[in-house]
């Protein structure tokens, strides 16, 4: 029997207009919501899968609008609806989550009363019985101490508890359909694979229908039964999560696959594929195909024709494609060049950190704590960091918000002195020596990489002139004319073209400029340079490209690279050596091999375990962490993991820091557990051989 | 909380020392001017001297300046020149006056701004914004003395409604305070309504107000309960330092309207060199700016869960 | 969204580049007409000295109304003569040729203090941030006008001490905005690339800092300089103004305002004046913050 869906968007189109005229943000889109199940919608950054969501909601702006299509809720179209019957409809019929949890709660109300409002204002009851309800809904998303939180305002609870707070306002009314809009993107991997478990349970509870906006195709494979990618403001491939990660017909899908790094690839048997160029504006989409620009397979007189509909895929009355040529095309065709990693052997100890420590001190500014005399508190930003890097090897520091990573950049850049210890590089410890009193050539050894590309380039001056100062300032080159020279050599080493260099950094995309960046730091013919989760603020597609060139020219050069990250599968995909952090200790560091197999430190299997694969033939070990991440002003005594270790042994843990034990080989791990629970260790990840094959 | 008022207490009392003790410097530092000033211009020096021995002013300067602050404390500012008479029996009274021109700008004014700007800022670029926008930008412009001028052309001259002096010499009348008021709200309001209307736009169009119109409550509680709490908070704070700059509009009303107060009294002194009606008008109207930043403070704290909750 | 490439590919020379930045202008009309009575002012005030004007102080025929004829000199008062018989039309010229230097110098000045002090507060923080935030506040807590009337009762009436004034009473604000900005700035990668390479900090405030803080600071400082042309106005009308003869439009209606009854153009030709110039200034920061918003 035919269900009505609870959900269906039919030929949608939405525009909003600007200054520069209509511009159509979402492109004749269809979706069906069955009952109960999930539909993921997924795509990168500009290509109107949040739009779809705010458009469901009915709630586009001043200046967006539905210019065409129907939306139905329940067989009923939404847009002939009124505003009390919208008003009826939101939030008790469907509700929404957002991304950023803190500015979607009221700062200046507490969040009991958030959350009675809606009972209240949806049905018939109480003022008690609104706040009893709110109650039991914040133990559902088990949320510890409820009547605590009940009193509190936004502010003073974590990010991951605001999350469930929202959450929680959104079940209150026990809604048919649930929009979850990358409700954890801003969150840590630890805490967003609760949330993730947290929203799945539900919807197996409730008999939720969701649908899940992320540009994550992990957590779309966890969550999901079926997924529409989107680009450009078009769905360019719907259908089952298997149909579509397992037998993609798209060559975009198929090119998001290519470019992120799944377990099972390999950095030289199965390289990264980034897909070149960038998303078109919406201004200046071709015609036929937008994906035709970046597109292997691209025919010319064929793709760049008319509007292509989408196609049913033949004997998969569910799979639908936007491609003219997905039957014939031949996939060993037209392959993107891949990034080339070659591996390199690693040379001499470069830098070298020894028992490396940062204390900040806080000033308490209470009366109290004056009278008291306690008003300096410690922050112990790195405790004993220890390890050595070596010539054209890519070392990955890796850990969550807080772990103390960023501290350790500022230490090794001479922003901070060390408290105690030596950092040492090339034979000179460089830990006391601020950045000023460094000369020249040693400033130029060690740079950096940033993480945000918006904020990496100063918006005031040309592209040239910034590249021209660092070679300046590291006494490259003096001469003018040889500065010039240098800086198009660096545009060439990065791939862009010259004439860049007049350009102003807003004239740039993201993933342009990170390149930029990445010139500025090898202009001085860098030693070490530190990377600082130098892809994470691009989108997929552009990430295995930024990331190709930067280990491309490292090991061209023969430098080292220290890439902080919280992204394990960039790293397992192209680090040498890795260390793990958590609240400024490092808990495990080895080759990559040793960390990313047992033994494990239990945090290390932790993280693994909560990062999201998209891969159907990977299995997890699922491994959810209770709680947030302590904070770094006040940490636990003894093991900096122990609050939330689903391996604590006992009081040890609370009272004595745990040792480091060699597991041979230089792979470390600071634990307290015996050496027979480490060689019990099973592997977090694990390909299922057959399907892995393909 | 308490802590924090505290704080603040203290850092109000150690700029109330500092301004005291700068201008004590300048004002009284040079003795024998300051004798020059009160015997007139045609005393001699030996007679300044006299002068300045029997009214201890041979003490040691920071001795002197405990005398003075001691005494200001107890609210004796000393004999003004001008008017041969205690500052304090004519200040006072005056305070009083201007206390009632303030006092009735705040009761037009407050309401007025913050209901248009909060009407303007719900939504940003609709009529009742560019019209609330433009017309406060032009009131804004026209300086009070400017304003002053075309009101009293308007209803003193060519209407004869009103009359075009605020002397009060038969004692209050309220005729006679509309003008000065009127002038002093036209200036006034644009700015704070300008501040509410950016503060509730701004809320407008933040993610909270998202989630409270998709949890489906109605608009008007979205408006009342969510957008005003939080749009009111920096508005609030604007209208309280806004005393700092009322003293500016209020003398030149006072001076237009021949209106018998605070702020004339201090440029009357001002302009005829009466030093301690100067330093006494000073340091009244300091105290008041400085514990209206105090209270203004305060205030926001309690206002701003953000920062009581810490 | 991710910023996509504009495909710009001529440099802008200098000129181009103002004249782009002109063309902005264009997009609100609420700040063309702000700039127009800017320049309107401007304009006259630039070509007072070479415009058939009467001497402003010369005392010709008094009491006359707007475009009476002169029996003298035989032509017209276009707005008439004040109690003196002074020409009006030519006072007010010449007052916008002083309102406008001052209030333009002391703006200026104000500025230079308080941008100085802000990104010195904001960048290096610490004891330079204790001590320049504590006088600001001691600065901040005199009512306005009370300082205006101490410096000026203490030094005397003169241009120079009126722009010492106006720095006095403006900067403190002033820095509290550039210290803001600088607090924001100073947080992004380039600053923190910029050190990384070890520049000194006259560098990173000045090159690095600064220049990316205009945007709000331009608005500010239209708005300040209306604001610093009502005090110029009213220290005059309050008789704390320069020193006469020169006109000044405060002093204009101080002096006339008693005379309203039977020669209200007297005051009122100035209060215009005044007030049309400020609305100017207002309008242009206005529109100039929209099309910033827009962007």
């Amino acid at each position: 029997m035919e269900q009505t869906p609870i959900l269906e968007c039919r030929n949608l189109c939405i525009s909003y207009d600007t200054r520069g005229g209509e511009i159509p943000a979402v492109i004749d889109f269809n979706m069906k919501v069955m009952p109960g199940k999930g539909v993921g919608i997924v795509g990168e950054s500009g290509c109107g899968k949040s739009t779809v969501a705010l458009a469901i909601m009915q709630y586009l702006g001043s200046n967006g609008y539905i210019k065409s299509g129907e939306i139905f809720f329940h067989g009923r179209d939404m847009r002939t609806m009124s505003e009390e019957e919208l008003r009826s409809i939101r939030g008790s019929k469907i509700a929404m989550i957002y991304q950023e949890p803190m500015a979607s709660l009221n700062p200046s109300m507490k969040i009991g009363e958030q959350l009675a409002e809606v009972p209240l204002y949806h049905e018939d009851v109480t003022k008690e019985e609104a706040m009893q309800r709110a109650l039991e809904l914040l133990e559902a998303v088990k949320l510890p101490d409820p009547p605590r939180i009940l009193d509190s305002y936004p502010h003073q609870i974590s990010g991951g508890q605001q999350q469930r707070v929202v959450i929680a306002m959104a079940l209150l009314s026990k809604p048919d359909l649930l929009l979850l809009d990358e409700p954890t993107t801003a969150l840590d991997v630890t805490v967003e694979r609760g949330i993730v478990e947290l929203v799945n349970e539900i919807s197996a509870e409730f008999g939720t229908a969701m649908v899940y906006i992320s540009h994550n195709l992990g957590l779309i494979l966890e969550t999901c039964d079926r997924v529409t990618v989107m680009y450009s403001g078009e769905a360019v491939e719907d259908g089952t999560v298997e149909e579509v990660f397992d037998d993609m017909k798209h060559p975009y899908t198929s090119g998001l696959f290519a470019s992120i790094p799944l377990p099972g690839a390999d950095k030289n048997e199965r390289p990264l594929v980034p897909i070149p160029g960038q998303l078109p504006l919406p201004h200046q989409r071709p015609t036929g195909c937008y994906f035709g620009p970046r597109c292997a397979f691209f025919r010319d007189g064929q793709c760049n024709q008319e509007k292509l509909p989408m196609r049913t895929v033949e004997g998969n009355e569910g799979h639908h494609v936007r491609c003219v040529r997905f039957e014939e095309i031949d996939w060993s065709e037209g392959d993107h060049t891949s990034v080339a990693v070659k591996s390199v052997d690693s040379g001499k100890v470069v830098l070298s950190v020894r028992n490396m420590k940062k204390y900040y001190e806080i000033k308490s500014s209470s009366i109290l704590a004056m009278i008291r005399g306690d008003n300096v508190k410690t922050v112990k930003a790195n405790e004993n960091i220890n390890f050595d890097a070596r010539e054209a090897e890519t070392v990955a520091i890796v850990g969550e918000s807080g772990c103390g990573k960023s501290t350790f950049a500022k230490v090794l850049m001479g922003l901070e002195d060390a408290t105690d210890g030596e950092v040492i590089l090339n034979g000179k410890d460089l830990g006391q020596i601020p950045v000023q009193k460094r000369s020249p050539q040693t400033v130029g050894h060690l740079q950096m990489v940033f993480q945000n590309p918006f904020d990496t380039l100063n918006p005031s001056h040309s592209v040239g002139s910034q590249i021209a100062r660092v070679i300046r300032k590291f006494g490259v080159e003096k001469d003018p004319n040889k500065v010039r020279e240098k800086v198009n050599d660096l545009l060439d080493l990065v791939k862009l073209p010259r004439d860049f260099a007049h350009r102003r950094p807003r004239q740039l995309s993201g993933g342009q400029k990170q390149r930029i960046g990445i010139a500025r730091a090898f202009a001085g013919n860098p030693a070490v340079v530190v990377a600082d989760e130098p892809v994470s603020a691009l989108d997929v597609s552009v990430q295995a490209a930024v990331t190709g060139l930067l280990t491309e020219i490292q090991n061209d050069l023969r430098s080292t690279l220290l890439f902080i990250s919280h992204d394990l599968s960039v790293v397992r995909y192209l680090s040498d050596r890795v260390v793990v952090m958590y609240l400024g200790h490092i808990v495990e560091q080895g080759t990559t091999d040793e960390v990313f197999s047992p033994p494990y430190h239990p945090y290390t299997e932790a993280l693994l375990s909560a990062v999201p694969i998209a891969d159907t033939s990977v299995e997890q070990k699922q491994i959810i962490l209770e709680g947030d991440i302590p904070s770094a002003v006040n940490p636990p005594p003894g093991c900096p993991f122990q609050t939330r270790c689903p391996r604590k042994i006992g009081s040890i843990c609370e009272t004595d820091v745990p040792p480091v034990k060699d597991m041979g080989n230089g792979h470390m791990v600071t634990c307290h557990l015996d050496t027979d629970v480490f060689e019990a260790m099973e592997p977090v990840i694990v390909m299922q051989e057959g399907e892995a094959a393909e | 909380m308490l802590i924090l008022a505290a704080r603040r207490f203290v850092s109000m009392a150690l700029i109330m020392v500092v301004i005291s003790f700068t201008l004590f410097a300048i004002f009284e530092s040079d003795k024998l001017a300051v004798a020059g000033k009160v015997l007139g211009p045609y005393s001699n020096t030996e007679q300044r001297e006299l002068w300045l021995e029997q009214n201890g002013y041979n003490e040691p300067f920071v001795e002197r300046y405990f005398t003075w602050v001691f005494n200001a404390m107890r609210g004796d500012f000393g004999d003004s020149i001008q008017f041969k008479a205690p500052v304090a029996d004519i200040m006072w009274p005056r305070l009083g006056n201007t206390a009632i021109l303030a006092g009735l700008y705040m009761l037009f004014m407050i309401p007025l701004s913050l209901t248009l700007g909060v009407i303007a800022g719900m939504k940003e670029g609709s009529f009742q914004d560019r019209a609330v926008s433009v017309g406060s930008v032009l009131t804004t412009s026209v300086p009070e003395f400017a304003s002053a001028t075309f009101f009293t052309a308007v209803f003193v001259f060519a209407l004869g409604w009103f009359p075009g002096t605020a002397a009060m010499t038969d004692g209050f009348s309220w005729a006679e305070i509309f003008l000065p008021v009127l002038v002093l709200v036209m200036y006034g309001f644009g700015y704070t309504a300008r501040m509410t209307r950016a503060s509730m736009a701004e809320v407008m169009t933040s993610h909270y107000i998202r989630t409270a119109v998709l949890k489906g409550i109605p608009y008007r509680r979205v408006i009342m309960k969510h957008a005003l709490r939080n749009a009111l908070i920096a508005p609030f704070t604007v209208i309280i330092l806004q005393l700092n700059w009322l003293l500016s509009g209020v003398i030149v009303v006072e001076v237009f309207f021949a209106y018998k107060g605070f702020g004339k009294l201090l440029l009357d002194g001002a302009l005829f060199g009466d030093i301690y009606v100067i330093e006494a008008c000073t340091l009244v109207a300091v105290f008041v700016a400085v514990f209206s930043q105090f209270i203004s403070d305060i205030g926001y704290t309690l206002l701003n869960p953000r920062i009581r909750f810490t | 969204m991710t910023a996509e490439t504009q495909n710009n590919d001529t440099t802008p020379s200098a000129l181009g580049k103002f004249f782009t930045s002109v063309g902005l202008l264009r997009e609100s009309p609420i700040a063309i007409f702000g700039l127009s009575l800017i320049l309107f002012w401007v304009i006259l005030a630039i070509l007072a000295p070479i415009l058939p004007l009467y001497d402003p102080n010369a005392p010709l025929e008094p009491f006359k109304f707007p475009l009476d004829g002169s029996a003298k000199n035989d032509g017209l008062y276009w707005l008439g003569t004040d109690h003196k018989g002074r020409d009006i039309l030519s006072r007010v010229i010449f007052g916008a040729q002083q309102v406008l230097v001052w209030a333009t110098t002391a703006t200026a000045v104000a500025y230079i203090v308080g941008m100085l002090m802000g990104v010195v507060a904001g960048y290096l923080g610490g004891w330079w941030d204790e001590v320049i935030s504590f006088i600001s506040n001691i600065l901040l807590s005199f009512p306005v006008i009370v300082l205006y009337i101490i410096i000026i009762t203490y030094l005397g009436a003169t241009g120079f001490n009126i722009v010492l004034a106006v720095t006095f009473a403006s900067a403190p604000g002033i820095m509290r905005i550039v210290r803001g900005l600088v607090l924001d700035l100073r947080t992004r990668d380039y600053i923190f690339a910029a050190q990384t390479r070890g520049e000194s900090p006259l560098y990173i405030m000045i090159v690095e800092l600064l220049p990316n803080a205009r945007g709000p600071l331009i608005v500010d400082a239209c708005l300040r300089l209306g604001y610093t042309t009502i005090t110029i106005a009213m220290l005059g009308y309050l008789g704390l103004g320069l020193p006469p003869p020169d006109p000044d439009w405060g002093k204009m209606i101080a002096e006339t305002q008693p005379l309203g009854s039977f020669a209200g153009h007297m005051a009122v030709v100035p209060a215009v004046a005044i007030s049309s110039l400020v609305l100017g200034f207002n309008l242009l920061a206005d529109g100039l913050r929209e099309i910033s918003m827009k962007d």
